[in-house]
């Protein structure tokens, strides 16, 4: 250690205990914080959905009434959405952002503690709707009018924690789009920047353009229901699909807040283990660009059924299958990345490998989704819930378990248990694949979503998924374990932890001391994981 | 020797997949091709995506499984150097924008087929509650209600004790179907009283939102006889999975047969004037029917309703106490809840015996007789006629 970082440890003195998290403005213990919170969200999402399975399991109702299964699914998504995923990015951002530029902390350390100790509240305040006696939100996440209006007075509290999570993640992205534009050291061109950088400067804009756009959408919500304005009121003059317009302008971005930074993860991750850097760099940077722009352009495919004049419906049927170019630009490179280089199969590895083919999947369903006339029949079945699970969960989720088995030994300076991480791998892909590709089949077969109960042709398949879901339920708690194990300790982890990693974060030792990079490296491309001259 | 291995390799693992996609196509199910012309349409665009997505698919895969067959370390693997090349990443660009336009021209031919309603020999007008249908036949002059049937109902409680495998098209039933003749194009309106519903009977190739306050419309043209089933596809409350769509699709001449008893039946219902006078027998068997199609779906069938936002008929104030303020709940709603304005929804004679019904029933022993004429009086004037008051002030 120098004379400066010894200078600096000593002028912050360091509180023990619970006051230590309370208080603390380091990027990487605001990043663990993240992550916790985000891993206990995620048991929480998931025993609402092995409610919702159990339920599903056979025809007939046998475990919950109706109401509290609308509540399941609206908690589920609202939790998984907000207090899983989303945390879960900010997380990694938090701990990897710094490092990966060069820098100290985050450009805003004190707004970040900030950000992330409103979370819990949040949570605790939308959680505690379960036991009011008017129950939790059952309308669906989107909240949709006139029937999120017909719910009791617990509606108020709901609205108040999505403004809670709403100003949690401006202030992240806020955050993090300082960092990145002011606080990069010496070399660190925008365009030496990892992928995961860029993935999440991107996603930071697209947090600042829209979750005010869904504060602004729930608050005509509470004073159409509690101050008697008719936004939404047909009856006084009001349009309940202007509520859906407005939604979506934030839902459609949100989907690309859930999956950039998953791009970004799978782009560090791939080029590691194939000891080759990265494919088509600059390629990949325009193309998460065009996504994030396409993102505004493309809502009202949520929509197609509430009956949009003809030109509408070809503009966003056009614009939506757009997408699929810059996707299909990065879905390329990844395998390019992979062609003739000389790869291991990590747990990390493995997880980016399904990543790239279950996301690729989801991906398709998403194509035949754009196609109006068909999405006619596809819209609101099972079919749209196996795409978006797949998108969601071997997509996002997967991403995030990739990047955690990926960066755990930088956090904890112990290397996870590899044996126990591949089963954790290789239970959960076969199945989350028994879980949500029935799915599919019972979608196109005529099942509505959203409903409890069934009618009997249905049935094998929601077995099949049932067993599917509660066999993936109980693989992430091996996962739990293994973070737990990690933590406690094993194998000592080097400063470089995988043969091919390149990168800055690689460069300091594992675990990564609180206080890195006081004095900012000098980056050129000997370091970065790509290097796309053109040549 | 290396570009050998990598095509022999290629060409197994494409064979696998396709066998590995075969498989999965056939054991699950797909979409029905349906009874229009327009389902039809739908199939095949379904089918052309399908098989265009499958197809790059197993290229892509075939590709990346080769390279981790091929390129490991395992296997002696020296990483290649290159990392970019413009020709190979212009190529995936472009091609799949070609493919782009290849779906969309038949998806956009088949669209604005399905917009256009023109030329439609008849009308229905959908309106969607919470939770069952109403059909009206705007040229036939019919109108009914349209739910969930009774042995479905029973079986679907918690703890009916009824399995599901034993009631026919559980779910799938209805007390009154929809009957429409085939070869007939037909202008489907939709709309609703409550919340958001949507509309979906698969062979019939699509679904439409039913949204309070607005019109939607579609057409169908049925070429098959025959019964299609399907449910409401928008959340709409608690009972969102239990208010099914069932459409029987018979030859002209039975339709017309149809209509004729229909209309003959509401003829001699009309025939008594609105405000007659009726007994306590037909105004409690009446009301228990009307309370069963229209109320027991929230305060249950013996009236304990569901706490908290049902509340329990049996014993409450409202229905206990003075007529007045009943009849107010039940003919104008209670906004913000899901309790409904039935003074839209239900004729007079329907609301005065279900209210008897309720005043009487479930332990409750007001002993009221509530007649057409008490409700007659309660129920807001018509649109027109508050126009029409409206004006004449202002003259």
């Amino acid at each position: 250690m120098t004379d400066t970082t010894a200078h600096i440890d000593d002028h912050h003195a360091q509180p023990k205990g619970l006051s230590r998290w309370l208080f603390t403005t380091n990027h990487k213990e605001i990043g663990t914080l993240y992550l916790v919170f985000s891993l206990a969200m995620f048991l929480v999402g998931g025993a609402m959905a092995m409610v919702i399975r159990a339920e599903l399991f056979q025809p007939g109702l046998q475990l919950v009434n109706p109401e509290f299964f609308n509540q399941m699914t609206t908690m589920h998504a609202l939790v998984m959405i907000f207090g899983a995923v989303m945390p879960a990015f900010v997380g990694l951002a938090n701990w990897m952002v710094p490092m990966m530029i060069g820098a100290p902390d985050m450009a805003l350390p004190r707004m970040n503690n900030w950000s992330f100790w409103i979370l819990p509240f949040a949570f605790l305040i939308l959680l505690s709707t379960l036991f009011m006696p008017s129950g939790a939100p059952a309308s669906g996440w989107t909240l949709y009018p006139p029937l999120s209006l017909q719910g009791g007075n617990s509606f108020a509290f709901v609205i108040f924690a999505i403004h809670l999570m709403g100003i949690s993640s401006i202030m992240g992205a806020i955050n993090i789009i300082a960092t990145i534009l002011n606080m990069r050291a010496p070399g660190m061109t925008l365009l030496r920047m990892p992928l995961f950088v860029w993935a999440w400067l991107i996603t930071a804009f697209l947090l600042i353009a829209v979750m005010p756009v869904l504060a602004g959408a729930v608050t005509m919500l509470l004073t159409d229901r509690f101050f008697d304005t008719s936004f939404f009121n047909a009856a006084g003059g009001g349009d309940p699909v202007m509520y859906q317009h407005i939604f979506w302008f934030f839902g459609h971005p949100e989907v690309y807040i859930m999956i950039l930074p998953a791009f970004g993860i799978i782009s560090e991750i791939i080029p590691t283990f194939s000891r080759k850097r990265l494919f088509g760099y600059t390629a990949m940077v325009y193309a998460t660009a065009s996504i994030a722009f396409l993102s505004f352009i493309v809502w009202a495919h949520h929509m197609f059924t509430v009956g949009m004049p003809l030109g509408g419906s070809l503009f966003f049927m056009y614009a939506t299958m757009i997408i699929a170019v810059p996707t299909g630009i990065k879905v390329f490179n990844w395998v390019s990345t992979m062609w003739r280089g000389s790869m291991t199969f990590e747990t990390p590895m493995l997880f980016a490998i399904a990543f790239v083919v279950l996301f690729t999947i989801g991906g398709f369903s998403g194509v035949m989704l754009a196609i109006v006339p068909a999405d006619f029949q596809y819209h609101d079945t099972y079919f749209v819930v196996a795409h978006f699970h797949y998108v969601l969960v071997t997509g996002a989720v997967f991403a995030i378990m990739a990047g955690a088995y990926y960066w755990l030994p930088k956090w904890t300076g112990y290397m996870y248990d590899e044996r126990l991480g591949k089963i954790h791998f290789w239970w959960s892909t076969i199945s989350v694949n028994v879980l949500f590709f029935p799915q599919h089949y019972l979608g196109l077969a005529g099942m509505p979503r959203r409903i409890p109960d069934y009618s009997v042709q249905f049935a094998e398949f929601n077995l099949i998924s049932s067993v599917g879901g509660f066999a993936f339920g109980l693989a992430q708690l091996l996962f739990v374990w293994i973070v737990i194990k990690c933590v406690r300790g094993g194998e000592k982890a080097t400063a470089k932890v995988w043969e091919g990693s390149r990168g800055l974060e690689w460069t300091v030792p594992s675990p990564a001391p609180l206080h890195t990079f006081d004095t900012p490296p000098q980056v050129d491309d000997s370091v970065t994981a790509h290097k796309d001259q053109l040549t | 020797m290396k570009r050998t291995n990598e095509l022999i390799v290629g060409l197994a693992m494409a064979a696998v997949i396709t066998v590995i996609t075969w498989g999965l196509f056939a054991v699950g199910d797909n979409m029905p091709a349906g009874v229009t012309p327009y389902s039809r349409d739908v199939y095949q665009l379904h089918m052309i995506v399908l098989y265009i997505v499958t197809i790059i698919g197993i290229l892509v895969f075939a590709a990346m499984f080769t390279s981790i067959y091929l390129h490991r370390k395992s296997r002696g693997a020296v990483p290649a150097k290159f990392t970019h090349s413009t020709r190979a990443e212009i190529t995936w660009t472009l091609i799949p924008i070609l493919i782009l336009i290849v779906m969309a021209i038949p998806a956009t031919r088949v669209l604005i087929d399905m917009e256009d309603t023109s030329g439609a020999e008849m009308n229905i007008k959908v309106t969607g509650y919470q939770w069952l249908w109403q059909y009206e036949y705007l040229e036939d002059d019919i109108s009914f209600y349209s739910a969930l049937d009774r042995d479905s109902n029973a079986a679907r409680q918690i703890g009916s004790g009824i399995s599901p495998r034993e009631v026919d098209n559980y779910l799938l039933e209805v007390d009154k179907r929809m009957v429409v003749p085939t070869d007939t194009k037909i202008r489907i309106l939709l709309t609703s009283g409550d919340v958001i519903h949507s509309w979906w009977v698969p062979d019939l190739g699509w679904k439409r939102d039913a949204i309070p306050g607005t019109i939607n419309e579609a057409w169908t043209l049925i070429e098959e006889p025959g019964v299609y089933r399907g449910q409401c596809a928008e959340l709409c409350g608690k009972d969102h999975g239990f208010m099914p769509v069932v459409v029987e699709a018979v030859s002209p001449a039975d339709y017309r047969a149809w209509v004729a008893e229909q209309t003959s039946g509401q003829q001699v219902a009309a025939v008594e004037p609105v405000d007659a006078e009726m007994d306590r027998e037909t105004l409690m068997t009446h009301g228990e029917d009307i309370y069963d199609a229209h109320c027991a779906a929230c305060h249950r069938e013996d009236g304990s309703g569901m706490q908290p936002a049902f509340p329990a008929l049996a014993g409450n104030p409202v229905v206990n106490g003075e007529l007045a303020g009943h009849i107010d709940v039940v003919v104008n709603g209670r906004p913000g809840t899901a309790m409904a304005a039935f003074g839209q929804r239900l004729s007079a004679r329907d609301l005065a015996a279900a209210l008897t019904y309720t005043r009487n029933a479930f332990g409750n022993e007001t002993g009221d007789l509530v007649q057409p004429a008490d409700i007659a009086a309660q129920i807001d004037p018509e649109p027109a006629e508050r126009l029409a008051l409206a004006d004449s002030e202002a003259n």
